[in-house]
């Protein structure tokens, strides 16, 4: 990568951003290429999520063909994937569909942050940090602190103390040794990410 | 077999019971279990949903001290681990940059020596050892087995057994002397980790799983996962089941039980649903049937 885009003006990255082909940038992120996909449905008949997607996987994978950006980044359907496989698994082209939601989410998690489901980027949010914090999850400070981003505090506390009665929430947390390992490798991998972002996009708008 | 233990942080809290009845069925099994020094979280759906190298990261520090700590194998009998560290060992293997990557952000030597297993794969292995121990076969008792969607899953992590038709669990519940019913659901997945973040999603997935399993005349449904346990078990009230609730065990549990291990020291005290109408059902013990259990029943 020899290209030096510092020169550029923040609209014109912007817009280099939005241009840039979400097919290219899937394809050098998972080395699959999503022009295989012939649109034959198997994906979408096996998903048990496809009722409640506003866009079912074999259409995401056809607007990722037609470089159609803005209608995969600001659309819930890719958050609502459960990672079941289902659809990797019976793919006759070998497409993957699992592991192209996977990577259509980290993109736009860094280009959109503002559109993501509050309740899911809540959750996902609120478990990395545990891992951050102690390098293991502790449940009863992964559901509260997800209830107070929330503001969900009631629809399952009704649970808690039938978990407590049956030894199954820890109190308090206990961090590993190794923690500073974690933290580290959480850096190392959240700047790789830019900088992985940086080369597969001209015109990163990476501060 | 030694092995190295990978428990995840369910094993240690919320599915405490799958850990007891695992370690209460070890030594039975000749199954020697070394739970890895300082293991982390492996990052579960979070990771892999918002940064591909942490989700392979995680599960590599991981791998790799246990490959310091001499082991050749780790069990991860939480599905959802088993699904990430087995991801992590694959990717690594297959691509070289990958892997060039991942050993520069851990700082740690490590060469991915160390296979990763599933709890079915460990459990099928161990059929001949289960048949010859068995003390209580479960005669009479109807069980559907429930693969979730990642314990054999997806294939290419996996070849041991089929990803669309699989028949480890039923192997292995046959060895207890249960008989597996036919039904439909058994790969369908109940909602996973949207458990707390759309638990409306969660209800309506698993409840159609239970209502499946309950129409092929199951008397319980076994699973090899914390999150499928956890849904299936925690919200049938909210199903509105209550009035026929079906008990969730895990597979070591309901093996523990073949064994004639008490139900407390398999755990089966800490379930939702109440696990009496299985553990306290009288299984006939006549010798004949003991002995076909034990003679490798079909
Ligand atoms: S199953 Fe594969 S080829 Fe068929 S529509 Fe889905 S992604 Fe495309
Ligand atoms: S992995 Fe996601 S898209 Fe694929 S079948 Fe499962 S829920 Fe649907």
């Amino acid at each position: 990568m020899t290209a030096d885009t510092s020169t550029s003006s923040e609209t014109s990255k912007q817009q280099a951003r939005a241009h840039a082909s979400i097919k290219a940038q899937l394809k050098s992120a998972t080395g699959i290429n999503p022009a295989q996909c012939y649109q034959c449905g198997k994906c979408t008949a096996g998903c048990l999520m496809a009722a409640e997607m506003p866009l079912k996987i074999h259409q995401i994978l056809r607007a990722i063909q037609l470089d159609q950006i803005d209608k995969l980044l600001t659309d819930e359907s890719i958050w609502l994937c459960l990672g079941c496989e289902t659809c990797s698994t019976r793919c006759p082209n070998e497409v993957e569909p699992a592991r192209i939601i996977d990577a259509l989410r980290e993109i736009a998690a860094q280009e959109n942050p503002k559109e993501l489901p509050r309740y899911i980027n809540a959750f996902h949010q609120a478990f990395l940090k545990q891992i951050m914090r102690h390098g293991r999850i502790f449940e009863f400070g992964l559901i509260a602190a997800y209830k107070l981003k929330t503001g969900r505090l009631f629809d399952d506390v009704s649970q808690v103390p039938a978990m407590l009665t049956r030894g199954k929430l820890a109190l308090s947390p206990r961090s590993i040794d190794g923690i500073k390992d974690i933290r580290r490798i959480f850096k190392a991998c959240e700047d790789a990410s830019v900088a992985s972002d940086n080369k597969s996009d001209k015109g990163s708008g990476a501060p | 077999m030694k092995i190295g233990y990978f428990p995840g942080c369910s094993l240690h809290a919320t599915a405490r019971e799958f850990d007891e009845s695992l370690r209460a069925i070890a030594p039975t099994l000749d199954l020697d279990l070394t739970e890895i020094e300082d293991w982390a979280c492996c990052g579960a759906t979070s990771a892999h949903a918002t940064n591909h190298l942490l989700s392979i990261a995680l599960p590599a520090r991981t791998l790799a001290l246990a490959e310091a700590q001499q082991h050749q194998q780790v069990l991860a009998p939480c599905a959802a681990c088993y699904n990430r560290l087995a991801t992590a060992h694959h990717q690594v293997a297959k691509d070289a940059a990958l892997a060039q990557k991942v050993n520069k952000v851990l700082e740690r030597p490590f060469n991915n020596t160390v296979a990763v297993r599933s709890i079915a794969q460990i459990l099928h292995e161990l059929i001949p050892t289960i048949k010859s121990k068995v003390k209580t076969p479960l005669k009479d008792l109807k069980v559907a087995c429930y693969y979730g969607c990642l314990l054999v899953r997806p294939p290419h992590l996996d070849n041991s057994d089929d990803a669309e038709q699989p028949h480890s669990l039923e192997e292995i519940v046959t060895a207890t002397g249960a008989t597996s019913v036919n039904w439909h659901k058994r790969l369908d997945c109940c909602g996973g980790g949207f458990s707390i973040s759309r638990t409306d999603s969660v209800i309506r997935l698993s409840r159609a799983i239970i209502d499946d399993a309950a129409a092929a005349g199951a008397d319980a449904i076994v699973v090899g996962c914390p999150m499928c346990q956890s849904n299936l078990d925690l919200r049938q009230r909210a199903m509105k089941r209550a009035d026929s609730p079906i008990p969730i065990l895990y597979i070591t549990q309901l093996v523990g039980l073949a064994l004639a291990l008490s139900p407390k020291n398999l755990g089966l005290n800490r379930h939702f649903i109440n696990t009496k109408a299985v553990s306290d059902r009288k299984f006939s013990n006549d010798t004949d049937v003991a002995k076909s259990a034990a003679g490798g029943q079909s």
